[in-house]
């Protein structure tokens, strides 16, 4: 039997089962839970490369769940897009989840340990099965294991981290609900649920009022489950109380992953002249993101606490995104998905660094990060090179979807939003900068608090390999565009 | 245009940012050591920049292409004969910086001098890089590296005035290259499909001229170095870092990054005959014209010795821009030589600025009164500074004053004339009371009784800069050659 053969399934029921698994060796072994489930994510992201290697070599992927035909059986579709960010998602998985280790040892008790692991694994095995399925209903089913996970991962955080979960579940519910209701009524109008099926169906449909109804159910549901403004009020507590090694892969996964769910829907599902020319839909999009753009950056000037600053900048990022989609040419395509890359391993190091800086003085305030280059200058280090690329400068990764993100919005003439997206680096500028000043250039008089070294080596080496990460790749942009995003590139643009 | 590849560029940028890690690693306990690195680095970078020249004296360009990250974004260099003048003449005042550098950080026993080096070094390293650009895009990446790298030595002192002052720098230079710049390259891009510099201008007259208009205008605006008014004010808030820092960076390698940035866009994107259609070289000529006249008011009311030496360069780079407004290539000749002159006359103005505060700590031109007399070598090189400033014969400011007239007058724009005059008397207002008062006044206290010089490393580059500005007076045939060369090169026989 050829293993390679079968890559698209084994990257979701490994995980699954392996979350289970963990909880009874938990039983046998305690010592064992961490290296299983780091383990299980390293294979996940073997396997998360051996598929991008198929799709680039081969084309794409159709594997047959239990060999029934399509569009009766569930089909698993893997093309560039989700190969691309198949490879992403497991990656970022795989990194924090090394981070994971001494991080929450001081944040989660002791007794609930294998439980965040089984917990974590059930998230990934969520978030990979969104990318790899072919048909809207199993996406719901894996939409609803991820969210489920992440609303427990969210609440295993400090104290107020329950209410915040809380919030995260109602808004997310009614996120999945509309989404499902969405899958509703296209089945009603269809009687099909398999995407390649629908892209062939749909179109005859496209002046109906149903399939309106349905698009419109499932971009809120998704826009909820990404946080575009004005539907991101779960994402700033989530994130903030949360722990850290869960702010850091949920930020730089779920939402990609719903960036993704959205690009599917809109291009694949309907084709891209029903978003953008028969209905205003593309157009109301632009204009919320922007709006998200703003205000994202303007509320995360005030903010005191590292990581609420970060999850707004997070709903910036998502702004980005949601608008380089919708401009409809390819520059702007290109670097939404490129930013996808970016931003998860942007935000995904800042906040394995705040929960670095969170493990060693307890503090998630900017102002206690006065001085802490003398005690972690690797750690710091890493935090210019990400503050740098999260402004845009070059060469650093940041700089070039930022770069195509606004060569498409000037060809396509939307000046308020190229505005938008040069406010937004501005007021990142001034974010960081005002940190790194406290970070060099500022002594700190608590000489007692700060009596401390480096971070340990099994969160150093995530945090320095991500950073080298958004320092190199962004050389390779135009290798990632020519082998990987071109291919996914809808029809017409 | 006969084309050489070699790695020569590569050399000569990678020869300083290799000695920044040398410097690092080898730290303050072997300070000898170090300050060994930054000087031979500083012999070598220049004797490869020198190496350039025979080459480039007959009329080749030496290429060397590094990396194509997307089909528009590549770095790429190019050595041509404006190019290879700038680097000239950043590199050599860097061997004179480097001694000068030790004498005076020892002298005050300032702190931090291995992050002094380093960031010296990296900073030198970009500036080689904007010169040897062979596209826009290049030139941006180490525009921002320039104004990254130059920040924490504007914040050296880390007191409060200190980290105000980087601020303000690095607000102004952040804000309005990723603001205005970029979004003028990406203007560019839009309307050209390529960002390579090429002769004779890379847009062409049949885009609308309010685009052209407005693209000239962001880079105008963008290109903050070349401190052009009302975007001026990082160069007096910069003047807090220490003395050689304001005296190589802050005179000659940051600011003349601008002006050489300014002169590229001018002749190298825009082309005269495009600007002449647009009358857009008329507006930057009255925008540089303003600075002049506007930049020396301002300094005739500073008391501050720096400060006041900060508002001259501010005057003096729009000589050099606005030599480049003129477009003719008498201006341009001038334009050009103005870069060297400048460079030489300001750094010994800040060199001696320097020594008077490493052995007396006065700031202050009012405190000044008869220190000539403790300090006769220092204050007489400050004279023949001030002289070439003024533009008096036998000095090198002399001779790009008289190219500049007489671009002019070959312009047809006479109003230039009675700007460049009342400069010069402004020039002499400001200078003139300063050497008056340094020799011929009584001291206050009889503080300066006895001559006592500032340290042999501080006073002999010194000393040397203003020899050799007026042995450029003299021998100005070793430049004009390559200048003709520029010009040639610029505007096409």
């Amino acid at each position: 039997m050829n293993l390679s053969e079968h890559s698209s399934i084994l990257i979701v029921v490994i995980p699954l089962i392996a979350s289970f698994v963990n909880i009874f060796l938990n039983f046998l072994q305690r010592k064992l839970c961490y290296p299983f489930f780091v383990l299980v994510l390293g294979i996940c992201v073997a396997l998360s490369i051996d598929i991008l290697y198929q799709v680039i070599n081969f084309g794409i992927i159709r594997y047959r769940l239990g060999g029934w035909m399509p569009p009766w059986g569930i089909e698993y579709v893997i093309d560039h897009l989700n190969a691309y960010l198949l490879v992403i998602v497991s990656s970022m998985s795989f990194i924090v989840a090394i981070y994971s280790k001494e991080s929450v040892k001081k944040e989660i008790p002791k007794s609930k340990l294998p439980y965040f692991y089984s917990t974590y694994l059930l998230l990934a095995t969520g978030l990979f099965g969104i990318t790899v399925t072919g048909d809207i209903f199993n996406l719901y089913v894996f939409l609803e294991i991820a969210s489920l996970s992440a609303y427990a991962l969210v609440a295993i955080g400090e104290k107020r981290s329950v209410l915040a979960s809380f919030h995260y579940i109602i808004m997310g519910t009614i996120g999945a609900c509309f989404y499902l209701l969405g899958v509703g009524y296209i089945y009603i109008i269809t009687g099909s649920l398999n995407i390649s099926d629908l892209t062939r169906l749909l179109p005859s449909l496209y002046e109906s009022k149903v399939t309106l109804t349905a698009l419109a159910f499932f971009i809120v549901g998704i826009g909820i489950k990404i946080a575009l403004f004005p539907l991101h009020r779960w994402l700033p507590d989530s994130y903030t109380f949360a722990p850290s090694a869960v702010s850091a892969f949920a930020s730089a996964t779920v939402t990609k992953v719903g960036i993704y769910v959205l690009i599917r829907i809109s291009f694949t599902l309907f084709e891209p002249r029903f978003l953008i020319e028969m209905t205003p839909l593309s157009n109301i999009l632009i204009w919320w993101s922007t709006i998200a753009i703003f205000f994202g950056s303007l509320i995360a000037i005030g903010q005191k606490d590292f990581k609420r600053t970060l999850s707004y900048i997070l709903i910036t990022e998502i702004g980005y995104m949601v608008f380089g989609i919708n401009i409809g040419n390819k520059e702007g395509f290109i670097g939404a998905v490129l930013h996808i890359l970016n931003d998860s391993l942007m935000i995904g190091c800042l906040f394995m660094i705040a929960g670095g800086v969170f493990y060693r003085i307890g503090s998630r305030n900017i102002e206690d990060f006065k001085g802490l280059n003398r005690n972690m200058p690797i750690t710091m280090a890493s935090f210019t090179i990400a503050a740098l690329s999260m402004i845009g400068i070059p060469p650093t990764a940041g700089f070039f979807s930022k770069w195509y993100l606004i060569v498409g919005a000037i060809k396509a003439g939307y000046l308020v939003s190229t505005a938008a997206l040069i406010f937004s680096s501005l007021v990142n500028a001034l974010i960081f900068f005002r940190i790194l000043e406290k970070i060099y250039f500022t002594k700190n008089d608590n000489t007692f608090m700060y009596n401390f070294r480096e971070l340990p080596i099994s969160m150093m080496i995530p945090i320095v390999i991500t950073t080298l990460a958004i320092l190199m790749i962004g050389f390779y942009s135009g290798e990632i565009i020519s082998s990987v995003i071109r291919f996914s590139l809808p029809k017409g643009f | 245009m006969e084309t050489i590849i070699s790695i020569k560029p590569i050399l000569a940028i990678t020869v300083s940012a290799l000695s920044a890690f040398l410097i690092a690693i080898t730290g303050e306990k072997l300070r000898n050591l170090r300050e060994t690195w930054s000087i031979l680095a500083s012999i070598l970078k220049f004797l490869v920049v020198v190496s350039m020249l025979p080459d480039i004296l007959c009329g080749k360009v030496i290429e060397y292409y590094l990396f194509k990250i997307t089909s528009e974004l590549i770095l790429h260099f190019r050595v041509d004969a404006l190019g290879l003048f700038f680097a000239m003449t950043a590199s050599f005042l860097w061997i004179i910086t480097s001694f000068y550098s030790i004498g005076y950080m020892r002298g005050l026993n300032e702190h931090k001098q291995t992050r002094y080096f380093v960031y010296f070094a990296i900073t030198l390293s970009a500036t080689m890089a904007v010169a040897f650009s062979a596209n826009i895009f290049t030139a941006f990446v180490f525009y921002e590296i320039i104004t990254i790298a130059t920040y924490p030595l504007v914040a050296h002192k880390e007191t409060e005035e200190a980290k105000k002052g980087a601020r303000k720098y690095l607000a102004y230079l952040l804000s309005t290259s990723v603001a205005f710049q970029l979004t003028a390259i990406v203007f560019t891009y839009c309307l050209s499909g390529n960002l390579y510099f090429s002769k004779g201008g890379l847009l062409s007259s049949d885009i609308s001229s309010s685009l052209l208009t407005i693209t000239f205008l962001l880079y105008i605006a963008g290109i903050t170095k070349a401190a052009i008014m009302p975007l001026h004010s990082w160069l007096p808030a910069a003047m807090v870092a220490p003395t050689p820092v304001s005296a190589l960076l802050h005179a000659v390698a940051v600011v003349k990054t601008g002006v050489f940035m300014i002169i590229r866009v001018v002749f190298y994107i825009f082309g005269v005959d495009l600007l002449k259609s647009l009358n857009l070289g008329t507006v930057l000529a009255v925008v540089a014209s303003f600075t002049i006249v506007a930049a020396s008011v301002i300094a005739l009311r500073q008391d501050n010795l720096k400060l006041r030496l900060a508002y001259s360069t501010v005057s003096q780079l729009s000589y050099i821009v606005l030599g480049a407004a003129l477009l003719s290539p008498s201006a341009l000749k001038g334009s050009i030589f103005h870069i060297v002159a400048h460079a030489f006359g300001k750094i010994t103005l800040f060199f001696t600025a320097g020594a008077i505060y490493v052995a007396t700590r006065k700031t202050k031109i009012s405190e000044l009164d008869g220190i000539g007399k403790r300090m006769p070598l220092t204050m007489a090189s400050f004279t023949v500074g001030a002289v070439s400033m003024i533009g008096v014969p036998p000095f090198a400011g002399f001779i790009s004053k008289w190219y500049l007239s007489v671009g002019a007058i070959e312009s047809d724009e006479l109003f230039v004339l009675v700007i460049l005059a009342i400069s010069t008397i402004l020039n002499a207002c400001y200078f003139m009371p300063i050497v008056y008062a340094a020799f011929m006044k009584e001291s206050k206290n009889n503080e300066y009784n006895g001559i006592n010089e500032a340290p042999i490393l501080v006073l002999i580059p010194t000393v040397l800069t203003a020899v050799l500005t007026l042995l450029i007076f003299l021998y100005p045939d070793l430049f004009m050659k390559l200048i003709m060369l520029i010009v040639n090169q610029t505007l096409g026989g």
